[in-house]
């Protein structure tokens, strides 16, 4: 089996979970990674402190939007201000594929989209 | 110098060379003269299709710097004592050397740290001087950055405004636009590549000059993709300014070359100030060297230089019309190539003869970045991205491209190796 391209980052490249608008949202951000032209938005309700739902939009390559499918379904439920503290530990346990220096920013791109939505920063997650 | 292994006797007989002949009477076989070949990455041989970001060196340039290092180190255009007139002879021989390559004046040519910094010069010490408010600067939408901010951030400083030739759906210029341009009678400047590094499109750059020309523009030409890769001759394309870079051309990284007319040059005020550049310094004054010295501001990159004339040489000795057989004939086999992928479609002119060595591409299904990465574990190096190109990005409507670009070490099997890496990426990825 390949040790980057796993069969489920495949699945969730080929068939992302929660793509699409969200509406009505109560927080959004869009971010790019400058290095290759990706794009990846996001939109989330929150209800009662908690992400009730989200989206992702945007293009990119397959770790990231891997990454976001993967991040998503994690993301449902959390309280808000956790996911705005979530680090890039956090993203590379869930992803559990080794992702190369040059790839990081692939994989993080979600993450860094969802915290910019929840804190207003704009910092590639550390 | 070592003679390269694939060189032909001296006199250039290898330019009679003709794209028509066979495949084996225009391969070039020098491989063995580049020691990175020797490289193999989990079991793969090295298959470098990224010469367009930077090119491997032959031995005999890295071998070059090292002695220099070695043996002749100095400073240059000060010492009197026996070295320091060694690394002078070093450093204006490579001069010389690099010049005659491209049918440059000495005098002429100035070296500077890349390509970016030699069109930086001449934004900063011609642009300022010359594009005012009311004035435009005619740059093309196939523009590398470092042929577009320079140019950017001029217009935006003296209130000019800057005008896009556009490229056709094969990715070629229009004369006829340049024509209308110029006729708006406000161009101050005309500023283009010479191969594009997306798109490899060869524009006709000694007819836009003579255009530019006759309507009393200037003309920049950025060669950083052509002077490795065919026969340039700056004289004989006449244009004010004409810059590339070193690393593209066998050379070491951190030199560039600007070469300008001489009656424009000598009429420019420096763009860095310092040391080496000045004929004598008062408190409150200074008055410039002569050209080329007045643009090369403090310590030049002189072991650079010295690299860079062993690759100028290095190529001479190939024969540049003989390297471009080499490279168009290993262009239109990868067109052919690639066009068996299913789903793939290069952008730019659909000719070989009529584009430079690369093919930037993209494959339904498959984001450039994966294709990068899934050819690269099979020791295949391609390119990912914008290539520096932005707004050519979104012409084509596309984010990124992935880009495969050839250089005189390149074979057919470099091209088979990355044909079959896609076919077998397209296969894991289930499409």
């Amino acid at each position: 089996m390949d040790d980057l391209y796993r069969d489920n980052i495949l699945d969730h490249y080929k068939h992302p979970r929660n793509f699409g608008e969200l509406e009505p949202h109560d927080l959004e951000a869009f971010e790019h990674n400058p290095l290759c032209g990706d794009e990846l938005g996001v939109q989330i309700r929150v209800k009662d402190g908690q992400i009730e739902d989200l989206r992702f939009h945007g293009h990119g390559c397959a770790i990231s939007q891997a990454a976001a499918s993967i991040a998503s379904e994690e993301l449902k439920g959390m309280d808000v201000e956790e996911a705005g503290r979530l680090g890039a530990d956090w993203m590379l346990e869930l992803l559990g594929i080794p992702v190369s220096a040059t790839r990081r920013k692939c994989a993080l791109l979600s993450l860094k989209a969802v915290r910019g939505a929840v804190t207003g920063e704009n910092a590639w997650p550390a | 110098m070592n003679r390269p292994s694939g060189a032909s006797s001296p006199g250039h007989p290898a330019d009679a060379v003709s794209p028509d002949q066979p495949a084996s009477a225009r391969s070039l076989d020098v491989r063995s003269d580049f020691p990175i070949f020797a490289r193999r990455f989990d079991g793969h041989e090295l298959a470098y299709l990224d010469s367009a970001s930077t090119s491997q060196k032959p031995a005999v340039v890295i071998d070059a710097l090292a002695a220099h290092l070695r043996e002749h180190n100095a400073n240059v255009h000060r010492g009197v004592y026996a070295l320091a007139q060694e690394a002078d002879a070093a450093y204006e021989g490579a001069r010389e050397a690099v010049a005659g390559f491209v049918g440059a004046d000495p005098q002429c040519t100035i070296f500077t740290g890349n390509a970016t910094e030699a069109i930086n010069l001449v934004a900063y010490a011609w642009g300022r001087a010359n594009v005012g408010r009311g004035d435009a600067v005619l740059i093309t939408q196939m523009e590398h950055h470092a042929n577009l901010v320079p140019w950017q951030v001029l217009c935006r400083e003296r209130g000019a405004e800057l005008r896009y030739l556009e490229i056709d759906e094969r990715g070629e210029l229009s004369l006829a636009q340049l024509d209308a341009e110029l006729a708006r009678g406000d161009v101050r400047m005309v500023a283009f590549a010479h191969v594009s590094n997306v798109l490899g499109t060869i524009n006709p750059v000694a007819e836009m000059v003579g255009r530019a020309r006759e309507a009393g523009a200037a003309t920049l030409i950025d060669g950083a993709q052509a002077v490795p890769h065919m026969p340039v001759d700056v004289a004989e394309i006449g244009a004010d300014f004409y810059a590339w870079t070193g690393h593209k051309a066998l050379g070491p990284t951190g030199i560039g070359v600007l070469h300008g007319r001489r009656e424009v040059l000598e009429l420019m005020e420096p763009f860095l100030t310092g040391g080496d550049m000045i004929a004598s310094v008062e408190a409150q004054s200074a008055s410039w060297r002569e050209i080329p010295y007045r643009f090369e501001a403090g310590t030049p990159p002189i072991a650079e230089a010295v690299g860079l004339g062993v690759a100028a040489q290095y190529l001479e000795q190939l024969g540049m019309a003989r390297v471009r057989a080499h490279e168009q004939a290993l262009t239109a086999y990868m067109l052919e190539r690639l066009a068996t992928v299913p789903g793939l479609r290069v952008v730019g002119p659909p000719q070989a003869e009529r584009r430079g060595g690369l093919a930037a591409f993209t494959i339904e299904g498959l984001h450039p970045h994966d294709i990068a990465e899934l050819v690269g574990r099979e020791g295949v190096c391609v390119r990912a991205g914008h290539h520096c190109a932005q707004p050519l990005m979104r012409c084509l409507g596309v984010a990124a491209t992935a880009r495969a670009s050839v250089g005189v070490y390149n074979e057919p099997a470099d091209i088979d190796a990355l044909v079959s890496a896609l076919i077998a990426g397209r296969e894991l990825f289930g499409l």
